[in-house]
């Protein structure tokens, strides 16, 4: 990875050895003006609990939400929509018909499976190098022979369009917030808006816009993945150092000229970065996309959701994990020669050239005999996929059986001694008490700067009339990222501080980040049932590899010289970890807090079909009901607020803290595979 | 490096030529699959054509459609496609559209139903055979321990074994998948009841609690619903209501009733059913019953064959009712 989405070297951030805590500025420690703002609510509260408390049940709209709605609903195709919809269609159409789907009364797409797996290596080949194409090769096999072809290449046309769209137009966005500050703050504000308001909310809209299947499918995952490459490859563009600058500059070259010759080539490796995390963006919308019939794998995976079948969801599941080690490894590859290439480096450009033409008569050959050969052309029957999803599901039956009761005890227990309780405070306060209580403590925690957007989004949350569900989210969220920061701290100092224990966990958390959601959903809910606890799991388990592997990076920052000094004073481990590492990582703390809150917060809508009701129920509700349709948005535009609320007092608080790279870290939101 | 990449073109070839050389070991050619298709399409007589059936998101769906699927594309020749929507909004947008061509197993959207027909586009075509029966179940165990708490009269008595810990001090009663008839909050509220309506969130999650809750003897009422493909799995027992009848449910705040059994409905595009396709008849002529699909979807869930396993396997089991669609 770059410096663009590497984690924040520590020892730049922290000048002097050993720093004291952290203060506030009158000198008493924020943590007292926390527990003084906390303990003048629950006084407030024990007095004024369940009165104005804006609850409104399942079925229950407001006249605003019901207005919203016929808004939404009086929102249907129109001309320009439809030409679009039309286009998209025949382009995914032409790609299907190529490689995936038969054309009645052919048995099988135009170019067969041996053709295409030829194609693609030759691909692998030519944009890397033979491990990638082997790489590459194996992938494809590997869905052909679980019985996905057609579903795996439904899903890399959806994502290699999308992708396309995401390039075409996120790349000049990406020049114009590099080259004039003003337009970047109103694109990122765009781009916030795009990426943490639910993905099943954008559904609502646009198919009614585009219709059923492919186009919708493409709108959504273009919406989802062009931030990415907008914010880092904007950042790249940016970034290119000012001496270079500077000196092509005296030579008297135009904007354009420098642009062009000096600031986009010199910020290739982060733009290719850019690209490489929204291809993985797009591919993280399959689940979502099957739901308005978008093709690709997520259709298995939701398909076996209905039948309450892990195994067979756990089999596409990992194709998709496949189909995104592919893409990343692949564009990673690529970008790394270019950059030899373009440095001079590299094979004899001749002779390669040759050896791919030469190359090219094998692949013709493949591609030919798949269009003849019916073996080459549809993909052989096995029975692999089967058997995995079998031995899955009796390794989940055993597995949950067995923790069956410590995981009923566990939950009960967070659920009565911290949930509840929480909760209590947040959504029966009356809703003036929590505004206040919550903005009290965003000015203490994250300071003078959090006060602006705290104010607007508690006052838009209280507009949307969700107020109540609102503070539910809030409570459910605040939870999962206490369990997710649990998890970072022990596991985070575990890896920081062996290679092997990092060796060991890293594959899992690799995992648990890449697999959709939605595979797991069963055995979450076998253990614990339908209840917000289950959401919160389903949560931690997407957010917490990502928080683990900052807190693990930042650990692993701390110069070994500051770690000999204290060992030569006759430290203990506990006291090397805690007087030492932990500080030092702070700003790494502070980040991989506010990425788990984000990523927890993702998971909102999910919790909602999983029995955490509150918002994430309004927009599933919203989304099948368009009489409903308002209240989902409403839902969906809390959630936002309450992303931006928690990401903009964090960012303050980290500034005060002195991690400065929260503010300049550009947020690769899709952060999915790594 | 000049040799190195000699040899691995060489071998890369050599690959390729292997993989070509294996495969045309077995299997004939696409040519002659396609003269097969071609005359199989011709027998049926008449155009088909395409067939979009939206497939909404439960098992006993994926039987109808499965089934009504393959005797289209297999006595009729039509390239069936299958639409997988959720019910309601998104599959009359279907229709709508020309996205999909038919809905076969609609529950309960009338006032969609009834904008879609008065919009010109839907058409009702009736019954596809069978009923759909929604009501507040319990699981076996409990109806076997305690007999009475299936008169809604006793359940206050039960309430406080019901609570969990999302129920707020109240009983839990579970709600399903936020697309589903539900009113279940109302009917609470006017019989006295004191329970809370916790939303499971999704058919999965419901599934899960009831299979979980018979499993391990836990105390669980719920909404719940027939066909389903899980009560040949999962014994369960349906708690009485005040009876249903006619108009008890016509205010949805005031509903003080049971559930009324709901007529299930086929819905077809208006354009496909003036299309003159060969399978617009065979869509108004399939029926069946709860039993039927209630038995290709076991074959789904609980023998884990594909619904185009299942669906050829009823079909073959089952000539005659297939026959009478096509007569």
């Amino acid at each position: 990875m770059t410096t663009a989405t590497a984690p924040p070297a520590v020892d730049s951030v922290e000048p002097d050895a050993v720093p004291p805590p952290a203060r506030g500025r009158r000198g008493i420690p924020r943590w007292v003006w926390v527990l003084v703002v906390l303990a003048g609510w629950v006084a407030v509260w024990s007095v004024s609990k369940g009165t104005h408390t804006l609850f409104l049940s399942g079925t229950d709209q407001t006249d605003f939400h019901a207005r919203l709605s016929d808004r939404v609903s009086s929102y249907s195709s129109n001309p320009v929509t439809e030409v679009i919809a039309d286009f998209i269609n025949a382009i995914v159409d032409f790609l299907r018909e190529l490689i995936a789907i038969p054309t009645p009364p052919r048995p099988a797409p135009a170019v067969g499976w041996l053709g295409v797996v030829a194609i693609a290596t030759w691909i692998g080949y030519a944009i890397a190098n033979w491990r990638i194409a082997l790489l590459v090769a194996g992938s494809f096999l590997s869905f052909g022979l679980f019985g996905y072809w057609e579903d795996s290449m439904d899903l890399l046309i959806v994502t290699s369009v999308s992708v396309a769209f995401a390039v075409v137009i996120g790349f000049p966005l990406a020049v114009w917030i590099a080259i004039s500050p003003r337009a970047g703050r109103w694109i990122t504000l765009g781009l916030d808006l795009l990426q943490t308001m639910p993905t099943f909310v954008y559904l609502m809209f646009v198919f009614v816009l585009f219709g059923i299947g492919a186009p919708t499918a493409v709108v959504c995952t273009l919406a989802y993945a062009l931030p990415p490459i907008v914010r880092i490859s904007g950042f790249g563009i940016r970034d290119v150092s000012p001496a270079t600058i500077e000196a092509t500059n005296s030579l008297g070259q135009t904007t354009p000229q420098r642009l062009l010759k000096v600031q986009i080539p010199m910020a290739r490796r982060t733009i290719i970065v850019g690209l490489n995390q929204t291809i993985l963006a797009a591919l993280s919308m399959a689940i979502v996309a099957s739901y308005i019939n978008g093709p690709g794998l997520g259709k298995p995976v939701l398909a076996a959701l209905t039948e309450n079948d892990f195994g067979a969801g756990l089999v596409p599941g990992l194709l998709i994990v496949v189909m995104g080690i592919m893409l990343d490894r692949t564009t990673t590859a690529a970008s790394e020669r270019s950059e030899r290439v373009s440095r001079g480096g590299g094979e004899d450009p001749r002779r390669r050239r040759l050896v791919l033409g030469v190359l090219l008569v094998p692949v013709a050959v493949a591609v030919w005999y798949s269009r003849y050969a019916i073996d080459a052309a549809k993909f052989p029957e096995t029975s692999w996929a089967r058997s995995v999803a079998d031995t899955a599901n009796s390794w989940m039956e055993s597995f949950t059986s067995a923790v069956d009761t410590a995981a009923g005890t566990f939950s009960d227990a967070i659920s009565y001694g911290l949930l509840n309780p929480m909760q209590s405070l947040l959504a029966e306060s009356p809703w003036w008490l929590s505004f206040a209580a919550l903005l009290l403590l965003a000015v203490v925690i994250g300071g003078r700067r959090a006060v602006v957007p705290a104010v607007l989004c508690l006052t838009g949350l209280y507009l949307l009339d969700l107020w109540h569900d609102a503070m539910i989210v809030l409570n459910m969220t605040l939870v999962a990222t206490l369990l997710v920061m649990v998890l970072a701290l022990v596991l985070g100092v575990w890896m920081g501080r062996s290679r092997t224990v990092d060796l060991v966990i890293r594959p899992v958390l690799d995992a648990g980040q890449t697999i959709p959601a939605f595979v797991y959903l069963i055995p979450v809910l076998a253990l614990f049932g339908p209840t917000r606890f289950t959401a919160i799991v389903a949560a931690v388990v997407y957010a917490a590899p990502a928080a683990i592997k900052l807190v693990a990076d930042g650990i692993r920052g701390v110069p070994d010289v500051v770690i000999e000094a204290g060992r030569s004073t006759g430290s203990t481990t506990w006291q090397e970890i805690t007087k030492v590492q932990l500080p030092m990582a702070r700003g790494s703390l502070v980040l991989a807090t506010n990425q788990g809150l984000l990523y927890v917060l993702s998971m909102v809508v999910i919790g909602g079909l999983v029995g955490a009701g509150a918002l994430g129920y309004d927009v599933i509700y919203g989304l099948a009901h368009s009489d409903y349709a308002g209240k989902g948005l409403a839902a969906g535009l809390s959630i936002v607020l309450l992303g931006i609320m928690i990401d903009r007092v964090m960012r303050a608080a980290a500034d005060r803290a002195g991690a400065g790279e929260l503010q300049r870290q550009p947020r690769t939101g899709g952060r999915w595979w790594r | 490096m000049r040799i190195l990449n000699r040899q691995r073109a060489g071998l890369v070839a050599v690959a390729a030529s292997a993989v070509v050389a294996l495969t045309a070991c077995g299997g004939g050619t696409v040519n002659e699959e396609t003269k097969t298709n071609e005359s199989k399409a011709a027998a049926a007589g008449g155009e088909c054509g395409d067939l979009k059936i939206i497939v909404n998101p439960w098992v006993g769906y994926t039987a109808d459609a499965y089934v009504v699927g393959a005797v289209a594309a297999d006595e009729l020749g039509c390239n069936v496609s299958y639409v997988e929507l959720k019910e309601g909004g998104p599959s009359y947008q279907a229709l709508k559209s020309g996205d999909g061509d038919v809905i076969l197993e609609e529950w309960s959207h009338a006032e969609e139903l009834k904008a879609a027909e008065a919009d010109g586009y839907a058409v009702d075509l009736g019954s596809p055979g069978n009923v759909g029966i929604i009501g507040w179940y319990v699981p076996d165990w409990l109806a076997q321990e305690h007999p009475d708490i299936l008169d809604w009269n006793n359940l206050n008595k039960y309430a406080a074994e019901f609570k969990t810990s999302e129920s707020g001090g109240k009983g839990q009663f579970l709600g399903s998948d936020p697309t589903y008839t539900q009113y279940d909050e109302a009917i609470i509220k006017n019989l006295g009841l004191d329970y809370q309506v916790v939303f499971a969130g999704g058919e999965t999650a419901t599934v899960e609690a009831f299979k979980k809750a018979q499993e391990n003897k836990e105390w669980l009422i719920g909404y719940f619903w027939e066909p389903q493909y899980i009560h040949a799995e999962v014994p369960m027992d349906r708690v009485k209501l005040p009876e249903y009848k006619e108009g008890c449910d016509a205010k949805k705040s005031e509903v003080a009733c049971d559930y009324a059994e709901t007529e299930l409905k086929k819905v077809a595009a208006k354009d496909f059913m003036d299309s003159g396709s060969t399978a617009a008849d065979l869509i108004k002529k399939f029926t069946w019953t709860n039993d039927d699909q209630n038995l290709v979807a076991k074959y789904i869930t609980a023998d884990k064959m594909t619904p185009e396993e299942a669906a050829a396997k009823w079909i073959a089991d089952n000539p005659d009712k297939v026959a009478a669609w096509q007569s």
